[in-house]
């Protein structure tokens, strides 16, 4: 169905949002009532999440399954089995939400579709053992916004994320969805359109920070026959799946996005960068693109105003670096995938020399929001130089693993205990890593800073993607500085002296000490090099590739120096620090450690106290976990 | 348009630059020496390499963040530029550190000391000890093929020779592999050189800052066959290594040395010291027979000629097409090289002549090329394995020979070449000059065609170093129109023109390296100023003016060997001895 004017998009608007009506009085049903066919619902829908993480826990099988069942019941015309985007609650997945009575079960197998039919659908009784149960109360709750997980967030990137499907447009366009992009080719001029980005105070969420609108406003200003759109999909920071997430959930907020982006600076082409190891998420966004097309949203004269623009895809190897802008474009061109001087900036000369205009994917998510909304309403959400909110994707000693959006100027303390529900197995809170590898760590003392770009940059940190990740007092601060390090040593393109050589230094000082071989002076080295590195580094990659060293170094400089000093390892995360002992009171002689050591470094006779030899000895900790009189320790 | 002039302040120093100038080029104006390492810029040519990667020359900019690199950055009116300052001192000093960390330690050893950039920022900053001791060394190859010395090892990724070799070159032979620490640059999927496109042109060595790229070293060889008493060792000396030679020994560049040059080579024990300007001449009698021919045929209405004659007299450029454009073998001249000629017509019509047999005589060429080490080798050269040409020596290696073997250059006599070979006009001279030999062909076919005497024989407009120019010569009615590139990046301009049937040419005089030979990979270095490339060129154009006899059909003995022994040019012996054919090498 083609739609060619602004009414067509708005009948096929109201005549989508009778089916998705179901799930919006879902979203407002607050009494929590349950419901089942059996008991008075006309139609009921099932939702299950569709998202990368939850489908390798099998819930298209989930999907089948729940059809099955719905079949042999006879009553497959009655519900239906929807797959959408991600839900966030990673951490308890597969996700799956009956509608309308909102119920939201956590951890299902395709085992539990039969319950979910017949107790549920059928009869209108909720499966107890799939719901969350709050670990403070010890309640299940059964809707999901009365999880603390989910109450204190605010989605607007994730506003269709785990509501919709994301293969179906007309679900997109029933909840707004291409109304921004029609206002604004039928009545507004692109100034006005960049102007409104502008008010909004949107920041690029790909790590920069930098004001969208004026983005825009450059690559407008400058003048050729071609000017292209690009959309920076190359998502990169260990464990954030944030852009994935949006184009696995909503992915027409993406295309929808760039067109407007491309009638405000003057581009009628758009261009995906994407790494090809999304295979979910380029599948969604080529389905969502072939559907515009259908649809007459992309392409030749959209809605009749003589504006046209179409999106095509470029997959990406992964390279981490390629998310830098520079580097992509080149990437795109077929070249090297490695960052050139800025200025020219792409909004000058970019993709084929042209002037280009890159946003990451988040950033892009939030544009439709704001023009059917408007600046002011954004702008009033947030802090006062950071607007709007921010998704994060918190991992490690965490809780609730999972994607989560916030309005910035919310607390690290409010995002870790309120939402993320605190540290895993009640360990101590000891730092947690914003911006991937970019960035810094934050300590106990910064848990009630408010989160917004300047914030985090001041206490040595970044914004980054809004990747978080979690530490407890088992981590050891030298080996996480050396983790990330090994990321960008690995990650580095190589053009740069700073980079291609520094951080390797860098790596080899931080492997000295958790080898117990580094000195005072080592640490005197990681500060002075980090520091050069981060001055005299070419793109954001290298100056920014120490900041993990550095800020673990300035709030964590005891540790360095127990390593250094005493080649002590409070954590007892570095190997090459302890010593495994036997304590001759405890242990009988049963000889099963000396068995099992695959370096024969235990020696002793049976029924008498065993003794390791610590030159043989590998740290491999097999002893320790075979014995069983708890004999073996390690210090 | 007018440039927009801008005012800005550096080390407390007003200067005032056109809008678009770099911190490094407004400071080099006033006379601040900012160091350099990765950048290169031979004004005036298209040899530039400037990816601001190496950050050697960073300075600090009032406002910014970070400190700039200032080969890279442009100027802004107002702005306020430190490069002395302590924080510059530090990042310099550690990221020149972090280079060497990288790099072997085996200055002693390396065919670059005393030469080479990195030594010299060492010195500049003070590093007295091996910095991060212990560090990794990235692990890199090592090659050896006919003309260059690859050893990665010592490569600091500045990337010249990736820049020279695909921008100004366009050969594309050295790339950018691998990432990161194990970041090199070779050619692509790391395959060895001599299966690459590579033309061995050596401007990837004359580039190079440090040992990682260098000329395959062929003196000891040399010093072994001169110390042989039942070999008889002649050498032929190409036209631009007189112009340059004497840059190694303290003289400023373009100072003509052609007669202590002599003297060297006698010095070093050689029997009989010739002049490849010789064969160049000689040359100019087949290809300019070769053009004539072309051109009568063609202008006769003989549809199988094809033009644009192309001259064949450089041996990168030879490579080159048998790589790029195997579809136009046809179309450049039969007529052998200089060098090969010279070796060709020494092993035959002299040796015969001198009673000596060819087992016995070692010819050596002293070339300011490197793939002129590659040309001996080339199987078609030789008679039974044995070389026309025995082996090529690059000026630089000659210089080295001269150094080490304690003779004074400077203070030698100026001796004259020995005959028959070692006469030759002014016309072989400018043979090492881009522009060179399409003169010393006009010259030449200008009074053949016409049958006058041309009463001037200076071309002016044919000379020059814009990358391609193009010319018309009146031919006593007939315009006759010719073209000149030099730089392999611009003849692949003129290439892709004939390929496309876009030709405007009767003749085209092509050189693999920009400037012509003066400009050769194995010159004296230029670490990057221009004006060396110029001087060369100049003393070429003098030692020419200077010469009694300047056309090459006037050459005394280039008579005596066509009635003695080859007959007429494009004769059944010249054929055999001083024409080739061409092989298709493209590398899929």
């Amino acid at each position: 169905m083609k739609i060619l004017t602004i009414k067509d998009l708005d009948a096929v608007r109201s005549e989508a949002a009778k089916k998705l009506m179901l799930r919006e009085l879902g979203e407002r049903n607050i009494n929590g009532d349950s419901s089942g066919l059996d008991t008075g619902t006309e139609r009921m829908q099932v939702l299950v999440c569709g998202g990368t993480g939850c489908k390798a826990s099998s819930s298209q099988l989930i999907c089948d399954r729940l059809r099955e069942k719905l079949k042999e019941k006879g009553i497959c015309d009655r519900v239906d089995v929807i797959t959408t985007g991600c839900f966030g609650f990673c951490e308890k997945g597969p996700v799956v939400k009956i509608i309308p009575d909102n119920t939201f079960y956590t951890q299902v197998t395709p085992d539990d579709a039969g319950d979910i039919v017949n107790d549920h659908i059928v009869s209108g009784r909720r499966v107890e053992r799939l719901l969350y149960v709050d670990p403070k109360t010890g309640q299940s709750v059964s809707d999901s916004k009365h999880i603390d997980f989910y109450r204190k967030q605010k989605r607007v990137a994730l506003r269709n994320c785990g509501f919709i499907d994301p293969e179906n447009i007309e679900e997109y366009i029933a909840r707004d969805g291409y109304s921004a992009l029609a206002q604004c080719l039928i009545h507004r001029s692109p100034g006005e359109v960049i102007d409104e980005v502008t008010r909004s105070g949107l920041r690029g969420r790909g790590g920069g920070g930098f004001p969208t609108g004026v983005k825009w406003g450059f690559a407008r200003k400058s003048i050729s026959d071609e000017k292209y759109v690009v959309c920076n999909a190359d998502e990169g920071d260990p464990g954030a799946f944030m852009d994935r997430s949006i184009m696995e959930g909503d992915p027409h907020s993406i295309v929808e996005a760039m067109a407007v982006c491309g009638y405000a600076i003057g581009s009628s082409k758009g261009l995906v960068y994407i790494r090809a190891e999304y295979p979910l998420a380029i599948h969604r966004l080529k389905t969502a693109i072939g559907q515009a097309r259908e649809y007459g949203l992309l392409g030749d004269n959209i809605l009749g105003s003589g504006f046209s623009f179409d999106i095509v895809i470029r997959y990406g190897a992964g390279a981490f670096v390629c998310g830098e802008e520079t580097a992509l474009i080149h990437s795109m061109e077929g070249k090297r995938g490695e960052p050139t001087m800025k200025p020219p900036f792409p909004a000058e000369s970019g993709y084929l020399g042209k002037p280009t205009n890159v946003n990451n994917v988040e950033t892009l998510a939030n544009i439709p929001a704001i023009l059917t909304k408007g600046a002011e309403w954004f702008s009033s959400i947030g802090t006062e130089k950071s607007k709007g909110t921010k998704v994060f994707a918190l991992a490690g000693k965490i809780n609730n693993v999972g994607l989560i959006e916030v309005p910035m100027g919310t607390t690290l303390r409010e995002v870790i205990y309120d939402i993320g529900g605190g540290i895993k197995g009640g360990k101590k809170f000891k730092a947690v890593q914003t911006g991937g590898p970019s960035g810094g760590c934050l300590t106990e003392k910064h848990l009630d800073i408010p989160i917004d770009f300047d914030n985090l940059v001041a206490e040595g940190s970044m914004m980054g993607s809004g990747g978080m990740i979690v530490m407890d007092e088992d981590d050891c601060m030298v080996s996480v500085a050396r983790f990330y390090l090994d990321f960008t040593v690995e990650e580095s393109c190589g053009k740069c002296t700073p980079c291609r050589i520094g951080n390797k230094r860098l790596l080899e000082t931080l492997n000295r000490i958790t080898d117990g071989k580094g000195t005072e002076e080592d640490l005197k080295t990681l500060s002075t090099l980090g520091r050069v590195i981060k001055d005299t580094a070419l793109c954001g990659l290298g100056q920014t590739s120490p900041n993990p060293v550095l800020s673990t170094l300035s709030h964590f400089y005891d540790e360095y120096l127990e390593h250094v000093r005493d080649h002590r390892c409070r954590a007892k995360q570095c190997k090459a620090l302890l010593t495994y002992i036997i304590n001759p009171t405890l242990c009988i002689g049963c000889h099963l450690c000396a068995k099992n050591c695959p370096a024969d470094a235990i020696i002793g006779d049976v029924r008498k106290p065993h003794v390791i030899n610590p030159d043989k000895c590998i740290k491999c900790g097999m002893c320790m976990a075979r014995c069983r009189f708890k004999a073996i320790s390690v210090s | 348009m007018e440039e927009r002039q801008i005012t800005l302040q550096i080390d407390h120093h007003f200067v005032t630059v056109p809008e678009g100038t770099t911190i490094l080029e407004a400071a080099q104006k006033i006379g601040i020496d900012i160091p350099t390492l990765c950048h290169i810029d031979l004004k005036g040519t298209c040899i530039r390499n400037n990816p601001a990667s190496c950050r050697i020359c960073v300075v600090e900019v009032e406002g910014r963040r970070n400190l700039a690199p200032a080969c890279a950055t442009r100027c802004t009116g107002g702005m306020v530029v430190r490069t002395s300052t302590l924080r510059v001192m530090n990042a310099r000093k550690i990221v020149a550190e972090l280079i060497l960390s990288d790099h072997p330690n085996e200055c002693l050893t390396c065919p670059k000391a005393g030469n080479c950039e990195l030594q010299n920022l060492a010195l500049r900053f003070n590093i007295r000890e091996m910095p991060f001791n212990g560090g990794e060394l990235s692990p890199r190859k090592r090659e050896v093929t006919a003309s260059i010395v690859r050893n990665m090892d010592k490569c600091i990724f500045c990337r010249r020779c990736e820049s020279v070799c695909n921008e100004v070159q366009t050969v594309g032979a050295l790339g950018a592999i691998r990432r990161g620490f194990n970041t090199t640059v070779a050619p692509a999927f790391d395959k060895m050189m001599v299966d690459s496109e590579c033309t061995y042109c050596g401007q990837c060595v004359a580039v190079c800052p440090v040992g990682a790229l260098t000329e395959r070293d062929h003196t000891n060889r040399l010093v072994e066959d001169l110390a042989d008493p039942d070999k008889v060792v002649i050498v032929q000396t190409a036209p631009a290594v007189r112009a340059a030679i004497g840059e190694e020994f303290g003289l400023p560049a373009g100072t003509l040395v052609t007669g202590k040059m002599v003297a060297a080579l006698r010095e070093l024990g050689f029997d009989y010291v010739f002049d490849t300007d010789f064969a160049a001449d000689l040359t100019i009698m087949e290809e300019g027979a070769e053009m004539l021919n072309r051109l009568t045929r063609f202008l006769d209405g003989d549809r199988s000629v094809r033009l644009p004659v192309l001259t064949s007299c450089c041996p990168a450029w030879v490579n080159f097409f048998e790589h790029q454009f195997p579809d136009l073998l046809d179309i450049p001249s039969t007529a052998r090289s200089p060098q090969q000629m010279f070796g060709s017509i020494a092993k035959t019509w002299w040796a015969e002549k001198m009673g000596i047999p060819r087992d016995r005589l070692v010819v050596v060429s002293i070339m300011p090329c490197l793939a002129k080490k590659y040309e001996c080798d080339r199987a078609e050269f030789k008679t039974d394995g044995n070389p026309d040409v025995d082996y090529s020596i690059s000026t630089r290696e000659l210089a080295r020979l001269i150094k080490r073997a304690n003779i004074s250059f400077t203070l030698l006599p100026d001796m004259d070449f020995d005959q028959p070979l070692g006469t030759s006009t002014g016309a072989g001279v400018i043979f090492g000059t881009t522009g060179g030999v399409m003169e010393a062909a006009l010259r030449s076919v200008y009074e053949m065609y016409t049958g006058k005497t041309l009463k001037d024989v200076n071309f002016q407009t044919v000379r020059g170093m814009q990358g391609v120019r193009r010319a018309t010569v009146d031919l006593d009615g007939f315009e006759l129109k010719v073209g000149i590139a030099h730089g392999l990046g611009n003849a692949r301009h003129l290439l892709d023109d004939i390929r496309h049937g876009r030709n405007e040419y009767h003749a085209i005089e092509i050189m693999a390296c920009p400037g012509g030979c003066i400009g050769g990979g194995g010159q004296p270095l230029h670490h990057g100023n221009s004006a060396v490339l110029y001087a060369r060129a100049n003393a070429l154009y003098r030692e020419d003016a200077g010469k009694t006899i300047r056309k090459s059909h006037e050459n005394p003995f280039i008579r005596t060997l066509y009635q003695e022994y080859l007959g007429k040019p494009l004769g059944e012996k010249a054929e055999h001895l001083l024409h080739t054919h061409y092989f298709n090498r493209s590398v899929q």
